[in-house]
């Protein structure tokens, strides 16, 4: 079980490895935490009067910092709530998030926005409200960006919904300009998705389940990386799927900087070949690819197509997903799992540095969300994380916190994990 | 007996396993033909027919079994309505096994619903169709019926005609065809064939004359009229035209082809009353053969242990 505690006045990490993903430095110092701020990082440290933890054969790293949630408050406190989320956070090494506005009501206003950060307060990791792009989530009308921006938003997305409309998708994105924050758009053409409920592909054609091709993905991203030229605007593309979405970013890339994408774990993990269980917690929008895509987007990973990687923390409750996969609820749950998986598949199976992929959960999500992102600085305060990058783990029940539990890496063997996560002054021993 | 506790598709089913219930489906079909039709092979057997879809030929073939079998059954229907939480799925499930049965006949309109069930309850479970999955007791009853019209299944060239898309009886034919040896071609329009259908080792072809050229028999799928006038057909005369198994397109082909179709027919739509009610058509006896396959179904997995027919 997870122990979240106070933390110390003193503190010293000892005896581990310090990787700034910042600087991309790999040194053995120890780490002092006084008062909750970060107060030196030298070799051979010792405290009579601090508190010690040792570190041996460990990682100390930035807090990692994910993107893209669903904590479901307000409205599904039955699913999650930004309390229990923020205990999956920690126990997935994560420090910060952001919880994306498709709740009930959405978070569509100012005043939505000033709810979750008051709420979030008190909670153990840092919360940053995503808001709404239009009024509703409804893909009409846009919403008051600006005093959303006022009251602490940080992006504008209607995650959940694509931007169907490709002209309010110019007007949002012209109009976000002003405000120099990133617009999200759930990428899948509903016309051409249709009822598709999994990867379409030979997969579904043998289990008579609807399918939804590459192109609903691929052709939305590659139009609103267009518009997101035309209108100099700030397009972050989320939960990348499909070969073909990740070729149009790369080519974009090359001469549009403002361009951003993340990649999701189970899209890197999984292919549609799993699905011959029927396993509803693998039923996900957009869907697990073939083996072909899943490849793509690991060698894109590879070839720096993707700035981060983001869960797409989904939580759902048992009756939703005890129904058939047709009609089973969308999404999984992902963060207590999610460096184990990508872990495992980047740097394991595929030979990333896990400096690059280290990158991918701090620097880089902060960069793109604005956030202060040079962390191992005397004063600043303590938002760390402590990898142990060896360990192999099967993921159960019991290492999930989130107040719902469809997660489709049950029973996985995975590979290194979080121990320790340090916010808000706050120490969380995972294990 | 079989491999399998349940029947949930023929993808993966062994091929002696399918010859078995053909085999002994031929048993039962001599007590079809008694003046009275009734073996005690299943007494003290209580099954449970849960269709959460509308259906009247199969849930009537499979009630008739079971009485042929001398099993106790009840019958649940379930609006589609009630469908959408899981919850009631599972809890209909799970009070029904509380009651204490030994196999459910399920019909359900969401493909896996069948090996979802098997997670909630230890009862034998028979698909009766999923969604646009499979339909595997289906299968059987049309490879019995190609069995008894030719004396054998492979080598046998059969085309399944018409909304491949849509249809759980054509994946089942495709599965249960092949691993019987015979040689499948699906033939429809371009928009209602499945992605990848050739991979699942079959051949495509939309040409309706070519394909009958080739074929000994034409398993003929019913199409849907409310998919009339929609982005997937344009009309019935155009649905006629190209895939349409008129009288003059079979008095084309000059050697005999065999005319199978699961019903309901649409008479004048996918196939002409003159060809249906025709000496090619066979459309009769896989209905006969569909209450025998079901008995061999059912008497093999809920308790029979051998091929002889009791009486």
């Amino acid at each position: 079980m997870m122990d979240l505690q106070l933390l110390p006045k003193k503190l010293l990490l000892k005896g581990g490895t310090i990787y700034d993903p910042l600087k991309d430095t790999m040194e053995k110092k120890d780490l002092l935490i006084v008062n909750g701020k970060i107060a030196s990082m030298k070799k051979g440290e010792n405290y009579d009067d601090a508190k010690t933890i040792d570190c041996a054969g460990k990682i100390i790293t930035h807090g990692f910092c994910d993107l893209h949630v669903h904590f479901r408050e307000p409205g599904r406190e039955d699913k999650e709530t930004l309390a229990t989320g923020s205990l999956a956070a920690l126990a997935g090494g994560f420090t910060r998030v952001c919880v994306m506005p498709n709740t009930n009501p959405p978070l569509d206003t100012p005043e939505s926005i000033r709810f979750i950060l008051e709420k979030a307060k008190d909670v153990p990791v840092h919360i940053h409200p995503i808001g709404a792009i239009t009024r509703q989530q409804g893909g009409t009308d846009i919403t008051e960006m600006g005093l959303m921006r006022d009251e602490g938003a940080v992006a504008f997305s209607d995650d959940g919904l694509p931007v169907q409309d490709g002209s309010v998708m110019r007007r949002a994105l012209e109009y976000g300009s002003m405000f120099d924050l990133p617009i999200i758009n759930h990428a899948e053409d509903i016309c051409i998705r249709e009822d598709g409920v999994m990867n379409e592909g030979f997969m579904s054609t043998k289990l008579g389940l609807s399918g939804n091709p590459n192109l609903a993905e691929s052709s939305m991203v590659y139009r609103d990386l267009a518009l997101g030229e035309m209108t100099g605007g700030r397009l972050h593309v989320p939960h990348v799927s499909t070969t073909e979405s990740a070729e149009h970013i790369k080519e974009m890339k090359k001469t549009n900087k403002k361009v951003t994408a993340e990649v999701a774990p189970h899209h890197l993990y999984f292919n549609d070949e799993v699905i011959a269980s029927f396993n509803t917690n693998l039923k996900v929008a957009p869907p697990i690819r073939s083996e072909e895509d899943r490849t793509a987007l690991v060698q894109a990973v590879i070839e720096g197509v993707f700035d981060c990687i983001a869960t797409d923390h989904a939580p759902h409750t048992i009756e939703e997903k005890e129904a058939s996969f047709d009609l089973a609820s969308f999404g999984m749950i992902g963060l207590e799992s999610c460096f184990g998986v990508v872990n495992k598949v980047l740097v394991h199976q595929n030979k990333l540095p896990l400096s690059r992929l280290i990158q991918m959960l701090t620097v880089n999500p902060r960069r793109i969300m604005g956030f202060k992102f040079d962390l191992f600085q005397e004063g600043v305060s303590a938002e760390l994380t402590v990898i142990d990058p060896k360990s192999e783990w099967v993921f159960s029940k019991n290492d999930i916190y989130s107040r719902s539990k469809n997660s489709p890496y049950l029973e996985e063997k995975l590979q290194g994990r979080p121990v320790l996560t340090i916010a808000k002054n706050k120490i969380a021993f995972i294990v | 007996m079989l491999e399998q506790k349940h029947l949930l598709g023929l993808e993966n089913y062994p091929a002696k396993d399918i010859q078995t219930i053909i085999d002994t489906a031929f048993n039962f079909r001599e007590v079809l033909d008694r003046p009275i039709k009734k073996v005690p092979s299943l007494q003290g057997v209580t099954i449970v027919n849960l269709f959460f879809e509308n259906s009247t030929r199969t849930r009537i073939s499979f009630e008739l079994a079971q009485k042929r079998l001398s099993a106790d059954t009840v019958n649940f229907s379930a609006s589609s309505s009630s469908l959408k939480k899981g919850e009631s799925f599972k809890d209909t499930a799970q009070n029904i096994e509380a009651m204490k049965i030994d196999a459910v006949v399920m019909r359900h309109p969401s493909p896996g619903a069948p090996l979802h069930l098997t997670k909630f309850i230890d009862a034998t479970i028979i698909n009766a169709g999923d969604g646009a999955h499979e339909h595997p007791t289906q299968a059987i009853l049309d490879m019995m019926s190609i069995q008894e019209k030719f004396g054998k299944i492979a080598g046998l060239k059969i085309a399944i005609v018409g909304d491949i898309l849509h249809s759980r009886v054509a994946l089942s034919n495709i599965h249960g065809l092949q691993s019987m040896g015979a040689e499948v071609t699906l033939c429809g329009p371009a928009n209602l064939i499945p992605p990848y259908a050739e991979s699942l080792g079959v051949t495509v072809n939309s040409n309706l004359d070519e394909v009958m050229e080739w074929a000994d028999a034409l398993n003929i799928l019913r199409i849907q009229r409310e998919r009339m006038g929609s982005a997937l057909l344009p009309s019935v005369r155009e649905y006629r035209s190209l895939f349409g198994i008129t009288e003059e397109r079979l008095a084309r082909h000059k050697k005999e082809i065999v005319i199978m179709h699961p019903g309901p027919m649409n008479r004048g739509v996918e196939i002409d009353s003159q060809v249906a009610d025709g000496d090619q058509a066979i459309i009769l006896d896989q209905v006969l053969n569909g209450v025998a396959s079901r008995m061999a179904i059912l008497y093999l997995l809920c308790g029979g242990k051998s091929e002889e027919t009791e009486s």
